[in-house]
């Protein structure tokens, strides 16, 4: 009965955030909008319902009903396999997060633990399944059988294996300071209020993580791969319809990811920034910490030009990844001295 | 009877992953586009990768998944995508002194690895790490890598430094 009760758990959380997550994409397409339209001094998206609230379902049919062009020179079972490879990796990513602590079932002593998977190598999990998510991206752009496409996919090539090296480095430090890949215990050790949380020791790290997580997701001003002043869109120039959506949706599921990945390691995950404020649920922090880091992704979206595709190696490869280095040695360095 | 079950899914998973893993190596020297070779690649080496979460090490499978399915097999790809496959697509199948001698190769290691597996029990000895120890992986790992293999894993970093270096150095004449 017990192994039973699990699969229904499993298969009953599994659900809940797939829904939650796709809900957030949907709302998240349409927050991006209105944002970038305030900071541009227009109004942004608010002909369909109050406040323009149902575009992304109006957006969502038209993307359905679109036309489903595959070009004749496309490799065509790849073009169809780039976009699901973006959507599925984008999605699974969420499995290791935890999103809160527990919950018992009202009239039962039964407790639900709020995360999907607990597993020793939760954070290596989440960067092997996001590399696998690149395959989506520069096969998309290759499969199209057009030269913008490609050019597209050959940068995200070259920028992803770059700006991987220095994510990857970036929360070694982290790792020191909590001696667990288990993103659970990385969250336990961050209990107690907010001078507990990793951002205070580890400042640096965090503005290493969060420059190359926006590198990581193609978002300006690194987005190299579709940037549609030069490329005409890039890698996803002969998508549409629902390819495209699905392409778009993956952008965004990736986003909210790595927003979670680092409210995980570095704002102290689902705990309260107060140990008076415990009474309030983990899941609402959780959402609240989320918020902030998504909504500077759209304001920096806003506010930076996009770089120059020589800058950006240059960047990767010659400061960020000896500042990395360098954070590295320091914290094991005051680990080593404080014994 | 959960132990039963448990015991079950491992077989259905194991014998599932142990064919794809099979079909697809079998397919990734057969296709004629390399691209599509280096795709049957990473589902190859996603089953192995699952092959050894079986065998209880998550971190063996985790890095095989970053290193080999994520960032080479991306590598290749990269070099593959530069290449006009047109050429390459359009030629006959050649046989040339390389190619047998090659084959022959191929076929004494099958052997050789038919031999090692028929001949030999293939349960190893039983060592210090049983699977309560391998519980925290990747401590167990890390511990015996800095401590018993150290001076190896030094030297493979040296050697990786220097081929990186040597890398740099052919490719860029003047520094």
């Amino acid at each position: 009965m017990q192994v039973l009760y699990l699969l229904i758990e499993t298969i009953v959380k599994c659900g809940v955030v797939f829904a939650c997550l796709m809900l957030s994409v949907a709302y998240l397409t349409w927050l991006e909008r209105k944002v970038l339209g305030h900071i541009q001094i227009r109004f942004g998206p608010n002909r369909c319902g109050p406040f323009g609230l149902l575009q992304p379902f109006s957006d969502g049919i038209k993307a359905f009903f679109k036309e489903d062009l595959v070009p004749g020179r496309a490799d065509k079972p790849v073009f169809v396999l780039a976009p699901m490879i973006s959507i599925i990796a984008a999605i699974s990513m969420f499995a290791v997060i935890p999103f809160g602590d527990r919950f018992t079932l009202p009239w039962t002593d039964y407790v639900v633990k709020l995360r999907i998977a607990d597993i020793d190598i939760g954070l290596l999990y989440v960067f092997g399944v996001a590399s696998l998510g690149e395959f989506g991206i520069v096969l998309g752009g290759w499969s199209s059988g057009n030269k913008y496409g490609l050019t597209g996919s050959l940068r995200a090539a070259a920028q992803m294996i770059s700006y991987e090296v220095a994510l990857g480095l970036s929360i070694v430090g982290v790792i020191i300071l909590s001696q667990s890949l288990r993103l659970t215990e990385i969250v336990a050790l961050q209990a107690g209020g907010f001078w507990n949380w990793n951002i205070l020791y580890q400042p640096a790290a965090f503005v290493f993580f969060i420059i190359c997580a926006l590198a990581e997701i193609n978002r300006t001003p690194f987005d190299m791969p579709e940037s549609e002043s030069e490329l005409a869109c890039g890698f996803n120039i002969e998508y549409s319809s629902m390819k495209f959506a699905l392409f778009f949706m993956a952008e965004y599921a990736h986003m909210i990811t790595v927003a979670a990945v680092a409210v995980t390691l570095f704002l102290g995950g689902w705990q309260a920034p107060l140990p008076q404020l415990d009474f309030i649920p983990g899941v609402f922090w959780f959402g609240a910490k989320l918020f902030v880091i998504i909504f500077f992704f759209i304001w920096q979206r806003g506010t930076f030009p996009r770089l120059r595709y020589d800058q950006i190696m240059k960047f990767g490869w010659k400061v960020l990844f000896e500042l990395t280095l360098v954070n590295i040695f320091i914290t094991a360095l005051i680990v080593l001295l404080k014994g | 009877m959960a132990e039963n079950l448990g015991v079950l899914f491992q077989w259905v998973i194991f014998l599932g992953m142990a064919f794809v893993s099979i079909v697809a190596s079998l397919l990734v020297i057969t296709r004629k586009n390399p691209i599509h070779s280096a795709l049957f690649m990473v589902l190859a080496l996603l089953c192995v990768a699952v092959l050894y979460v079986l065998l209880h090490s998550p971190f063996i499978a985790i890095i095989q998944v970053i290193v080999y399915a994520g960032a080479i097999v991306m590598l290749i790809i990269f070099v593959i995508m530069l290449l006009d496959l047109e050429t390459e697509l359009r030629s006959r199948l050649k046989i040339g002194y390389s190619k047998v001698i090659g084959g022959f190769v191929a076929v004494l290691f099958l052997f050789g690895i038919f031999y090692a597996v028929v001949a030999k029990s293939p349960t190893g000895q039983t060592g210090s790490y049983t699977t309560e120890k391998m519980a925290g992986n990747v401590k167990a790992v890390g511990e015996v890598l800095f401590t018993e293999y150290l001076l190896p894993f030094e030297i493979v970093a040296v050697l990786l430094v220097t081929a990186i270096i040597g890398a740099v150095i052919l490719t860029k004449k003047r520094i």
